[in-house]
C-alpha cells in the first residue's frame, strides 16, 4: 500500500474528482467556433483538387476535386453538431465518447486542409505523398513511444527516449560505415539504445535515483558525448567514418499497387517494416502473454506482483534494456534512411515528442503509434503547405505539432492515468 | 502495511545496513526537505530521528555528503579527461605504438587532458599568464556574467521541483521574457532608470505568462506540465521567429530575424566599470536567490508549496489548495526565468534573436539539480556552470577541444551526485551513521523487527 501513496513529483496524477468535466465540449467548441470562422466564412472561392494516386501508378483513381467553400461550410457544420452534442452529454452527466474527439480532429484537419490548400498559390495536393511522408516521419517517433510505453507499463519513467534515440543514430551511422553494412549498422544502433537503457537502469533501479532525473541528465549526456566525437572524431574523417550505407526502400510487389493504402503502407524502408511488426509485437505482448501480464503488474501493483513470486526489479531492469535496444532502432532511421550521416543533436527533440504520443495514446502501443503517427502527419503537412504557399506564415505551420498537443494533453487526455507504479521506485521489505 | 515515517529533515538515522537499506535510506537523506521525489517505499520500520548533533565533526567530514560532492565532481572531471585524451590526435598517434614506448602515450594524454582544463581554468576563474591584474581577473567576471542567467533560470526550475513540477520549459520562459522585455527596452524611449525598470518589469511578465500558463493547464485539466512546458518551448522559439519577422520587431532596413538595438537606458549599468561585462543583472540574480530563499523557508506560500510538493493529497486534506499552488508556483517559476531572459538582451546581448536562450534553459534543469533544488545550492551550481560555460570557450579556442565535453562533464556531475552509494562504494566511503550502527547494533536490530 505504501508504495501508492508518496507520489513523485506530477508523474503520479491525482484522482480524478467525480465532477462533470466541461472542457472536452469547451475545447470542441472554441475548434468548431474557429472552423466556422475561417474554413467557412473565409473559404476562399477556389476548386481544390487532391491527388489519390500517383499517375504513374498501376492502378489509378480520379483526382478529387471540390469548391473549397461547400467543403469548409459542410465540415464547419459537423463540426458544430459534434461540438454541442458533447455539450448535450456532459450537461446531462454522460462522458463523451473518446470516438467523438477523434472523429471532430479528422474532420478539423480534413477542413483545415481544404481551407489551406484552397488559399495557396496552386490549390492541389497529393493526398497519397502527405500521408506516405507522414507515416516515414512518424517511424522514429513510433519506436521511441513503444520504448516508452515498455518502460512506463513496468514502471520506470522513460525520459531518454531523445537520448536513445540520439546514442541510436550515431551508432548506426559509425557501425555502419566502418563495417560498410546497414545491418551492422541497425545492429549497433539497437546496442547504443540498450547501452543508454543500462545507465538508466542502473540508477534509477539500483541506486533508487529519481527516474525523470536519470532520464532528463542522460539525454544531456547523450548529446553532449555524440556532439563531442562528432565535432572531434567524425569531422575530422567523414568519409570513414560517417557515411553510412542506405537501407532502401523494398517494394512490396502487388500489395504496393493497391490504390492509396498501397505506396503508403507497403513501399518502405526495412525499419519502416520493423516498425510495423514492433508495434504488434509490443501490442500483443503486452495483452496476451504471460510476459506482458507480469510486465503490467510490475508496473500496476509491483507489491502484489512480487508477493505473487514476481521479480520486480529483475523485470524492469530486463524491460528498460528491451525499450531501449526499441528507441535505438528507431534511432538509426535517422542515419540509415533519411540521411546517411550522422549530426550533431539530429533527432532534434523527437524523443519528447514520442513521449506525448505515448501520453496521448494513454500508454496503450496502438494508441502512442496512432497518436505519433498524427503528430508525424503535422510534420509532413508543415512541409507540404510550406512548398503550396499558403497565407498561414510558415512559423505557425512549425508550431502546429506542439500546439495539436497541448490541445489534446489538455483537452482530450486530461487527468491522464498512466501506470500506477509509473515513476515509483520498488524496494522489498 | 507498513507504517510510513518521513525522515525528511534529518539525517540519516542508524539501520542495518544491507546494500538495499543503504540505498534506501540514502535517498531519504539525499531528498531530505523534499527537494526532489522523496522515496516512494516505506521506510520498513520505525525510525528514530537522529539530530546527528552526537556525531564526530570527522565522522561527519568522511562520511558526509560534501565529500561524495567532491568526489563526484572530481569523477566527472575523469572521465571528461579521459575523453579528451582518448579523442586527442598526439595521443592516438602514440597509441600505435603503446606497447614499444607506453610513456609517450600516457604523456600525450595526460598533456592533452591537462592543458584542456588548464585553460577551462583559466578561461573561468583567473588567467595567472596575463600582464594586468584587470585581465587575470577578468575570466572571473566572466563566468560571474555568465552565470547570472543560469541561477536565475535554475532558480525557476528548483522552485517548481519543490512544489512537485518537472518544469521542462525553462527556455520558453526565457525567449518570452525576453522577448517583452527586449520589446519594451527598443520601443520605448525613457529615462534610464524607469526604463530599465520597466524593461526588468516586463521581462518578469513574459516568462511568468508563458510559466503560467503550464501551471493553469496542469492545475485546471491536469495536463501533464512535462508535456505542456516541452511543447510550450517550441512554440516560443517559433512565436519569436515570426515575430522577428513583423515590422514591430525586426530592424528596418535588415532581412534577419533580428531585432532593433536596446535603447542604452534599457541596459544594465556595468558593475564594474566598461571594462568588464558584468553587470547589476548579477546583483539581481543574488536578489532573486535571497528571495526565493525567504519564499520556501519564510513564507505561508512557500509552505503551502513545499507541502503540495512532499506530499498533494496529504496538503489538500490540511486544506490547501494544489491547484492554485501549482499556478502560483508556475507563475512565480516563469517569472524567474522571464529575468533570465532580462538578464540576456539587457545585459548582455542587447538585441533580440531568436538564439536569445542559447541553451541556458536546459542548463537550467541541471543546474536545479545539481544545487538540490535549494536556493544556495543553486546559486552554487550556477557559479559552477557558469565557469565551465565561460571556460569551455577558451578551452575550446587555445587547445582545439570541442565545447561539448563541457555537457559530458556536467551531466556525469549530476548523475554522480544524485547517486551517492554509488560514489560510496567505488571509493568504499561508509554510508552515514555506519559508526553509529557499528556501535549500538542491538538497538538498530530492535528497531527493524
Amino acid at each position: 500500500m505504501s508504495t501508492a501513496t508518496t507520489t513523485a513529483p506530477a508523474l503520479t496524477p491525482a484522482p480524478a474528482a467525480l465532477v462533470r468535466s466541461w472542457k472536452t465540449p469547451i475545447l470542441l467548441g472554441v475548434l468548431a467556433l474557429l472552423s466556422l470562422v475561417f474554413f467557412a466564412l473565409g473559404a476562399p472561392a477556389t476548386e481544390v483538387t487532391f491527388r489519390l494516386t500517383d499517375p504513374e501508378a498501376a492502378i489509378t483513381l480520379p483526382d478529387l476535386v471540390f469548391s473549397a467553400k461547400a467543403f469548409g461550410w459542410a465540415g464547419a457544420i459537423v463540426l458544430v453538431l459534434a461540438a454541442a452534442w458533447a455539450f448535450v452529454l456532459v450537461r446531462s452527466g454522460r462522458r463523451v465518447p473518446l470516438w467523438l474527439p477523434v472523429i471532430f480532429g479528422v474532420v478539423f484537419v480534413a477542413a483545415f486542409l481544404s481551407w489551406s490548400v484552397g488559399s495557396a498559390g496552386t490549390p492541389n495536393i497529393a493526398l497519397y505523398g502527405l500521408l506516405a511522408g507522414s507515416i516515414t516521419l512518424a517511424v522514429p517517433l513510433i519506436f521511441g513511444s513503444l520504448s516508452g510505453v515498455l518502460c512506463e507499463r513496468v514502471g520506470v519513467v522513460n525520459i531518454a527516449i531523445e537520448g536513445q534515440l540520439l546514442f541510436g543514430a550515431f551508432a548506426a551511422a559509425v557501425a555502419g560505415t566502418v563495417s560498410g553494412s546497414a545491418f551492422v549498422g541497425l545492429l549497433a544502433a539497437a546496442v547504443a539504445g540498450v547501452l543508454v537503457s543500462l545507465v538508466l537502469a542502473i540508477f534509477s533501479i539500483k541506486y533508487v535515483v529519481n527516474q525523470v532525473i536519470v532520464g532528463v541528465v542522460l539525454n544531456v549526456l547523450v548529446s553532449g558525448l555524440t556532439g563531442f566525437l562528432f565535432s572531434t572524431v567524425l569531422s575530422a574523417n567523414p568519409s570513414e567514418l560517417n557515411s553510412a550505407p542506405r537501407l532502401p526502400n523494398i517494394r512490396i510487389p502487388f500489395l504496393a499497387d493497391i490504390p492509396i493504402i498501397g505506396p503508403i503502407l507497403f513501399d518502405q524502408s526495412l525499419i519502416g517494416y520493423l516498425m510495423y511488426f514492433a508495434v504488434a509485437a509490443v501490442y500483443f505482448g503486452l495483452f496476451h502473454t504471460r510476459w506482458g501480464l507480469r510486465t503490467r503488474a510490475v508496473g500496476e501493483h509491483p507489491k502484489a506482483a512480487d508477493t505473487l513470486g514476481v521479480n520486480v526489479n529483475r523485470t524492469r531492469f530486463t524491460n528498460v534494456l528491451l525499450a531501449g535496444a526499441v528507441a535505438g532502432v528507431g534511432g538509426s532511421f535517422f542515419t540509415l534512411v533519411s540521411v546517411s550521416s550522422f549530426g550533431q543533436d539530429m533527432t532534434g527533440g523527437q524523443g519528447y515528442i514520442a513521449l506525448a504520443a505515448l501520453i496521448l495514446g494513454r500508454w496503450n502501443p496502438l494508441g502512442a503509434a496512432a497518436a505519433a503517427l498524427l503528430f508525424g502527419l503535422a510534420t509532413n503537412l508543415q512541409y507540404v503547405l510550406g512548398l503550396l504557399g499558403t497565407p498561414v506564415p510558415s512559423q505557425f505551420l512549425s508550431m502546429l505539432p506542439y500546439v495539436v498537443t497541448i490541445f489534446a494533453v489538455a483537452g482530450v487526455v486530461g487527468k491522464s492515468r498512466g501506470p500506477a507504479a509509473s515513476g515509483v521506485p520498488y524496494i522489498k521489505g | 502495511m507498513s507504517p510510513e515515517k518521513s525522515t525528511a529533515g534529518g539525517p540519516a538515522p542508524d539501520r542495518k545496513t544491507s546494500a538495499a537499506d543503504e540505498a534506501r535510506l540514502e535517498v531519504a537523506a539525499e531528498t531530505a526537505g523534499g527537494q526532489l521525489a522523496p522515496p516512494a517505499a516505506a521506510v520498513g520500520s520505525t525510525v528514530t530521528p537522529d539530530p546527528g548533533s552526537h556525531r564526530g565533526i570527522l565522522e561527519r567530514i568522511v562520511t558526509g555528503n560534501g565529500l561524495v560532492s567532491v568526489l563526484a565532481v572530481l569523477m566527472a572531471l575523469v572521465v571528461g579527461g579521459v575523453l579528451i585524451a582518448l579523442t586527442n590526435e598526439e595521443a592516438t598517434e602514440a597509441a600505435g605504438y603503446l606497447f614499444n614506448r607506453p610513456g609517450d602515450f600516457f604523456a600525450a594524454a595526460w598533456n592533452a587532458a591537462a592543458g584542456a582544463y588548464y585553460s577551462l581554468f583559466q578561461g573561468s576563474i583567473i588567467n595567472l599568464e596575463a600582464e594586468s591584474f584587470t585581465r587575470a581577473v577578468y575570466p572571473l567576471t566572466q563566468t560571474l556574467t555568465t552565470a547570472t542567467p543560469l541561477i536565475c533560470a535554475g532558480l525557476g526550475v528548483a522552485l517548481a521541483f519543490r512544489a512537485g513540477l518537472f518544469n521542462i520549459g525553462a527556455q520558453g520562459q526565457i525567449i518570452m521574457g525576453a522577448t517583452l522585455a527586449a520589446w519594451v527596452g527598443f520601443t520605448w524611449q525613457l529615462p534610464a532608470a524607469l526604463h530599465i525598470l520597466l524593461v526588468i518589469i516586463a521581462g518578469l511578465l513574459g516568462g511568468a505568462i508563458w510559466g503560467g500558463i503550464a501551471g493553469l493547464l496542469k492545475a485546471r485539466t491536469g495536463a501533464h506540465e512535462v508535456i505542456v512546458t516541452i511543447m510550450l518551448n517550441y512554440v516560443a522559439i517559433q512565436l519569436v521567429a515570426f515575430m522577428l519577422t513583423t515590422p514591430g520587431f525586426q530592424r528596418e532596413g535588415n532581412n534577419n530575424p533580428i531585432s532593433p538595438l536596446l535603447a542604452e537606458s534599457a541596459m544594465f549599468p556595468k558593475l564594474l566599470g566598461d571594462g568588464f561585462r558584468l553587470h547589476w543583472g548579477f546583483i539581481l540574480a543574488i536578489v532573486a536567490t535571497v528571495f526565493v530563499w525567504w519564499l520556501l523557508n519564510r513564507s505561508t506560500v512557500g509552505f503551502e508549496l513545499r507541502a503540495v510538493g512532499a506530499n498533494p493529497d496529504a496538503a489538500r486534506n490540511a486544506g490547501i489548495s494544489t491547484t492554485k499552488g501549482y499556478v502560483v508556483v508556475m507563475l512565480i517559476a516563469g517569472a524567474l526565468s522571464g529575468l533570465a531572459g532580462v538578464s540576456q538582451v539587457s545585459g548582455t546581448e542587447r538585441v533580440l534573436t531568436t538564439d536569445v536562450a542559447a541553451s541556458f534553459g536546459f542548463d537550467a534543469i541541471t543546474v536545479a539539480l545539481l544545487g538540490r533544488s535549494t536556493p544556495w545550492g543553486t546559486f552554487a551550481a550556477g557559479l559552477l556552470f557558469g565557469a565551465f560555460r565561460a571556460g569551455s570557450v577558451a578551452m575550446q579556442t587555445n587547445t582545439g577541444t570541442s565545447i561539448d565535453i563541457v555537457l559530458v562533464v556536467q551531466s556525469l556531475i549530476v548523475l554522480f551526485i544524485a547517486a551517492p552509494p554509488l560514489v560510496r562504494s567505488l571509493f568504499r566511503i561508509p554510508p552515514p551513521g555506519a559508526f553509529r550502527s557499528a556501535r549500538k547494533p542491538a538497538a538498530a536490530a530492535g528497531g527493524a523487527a
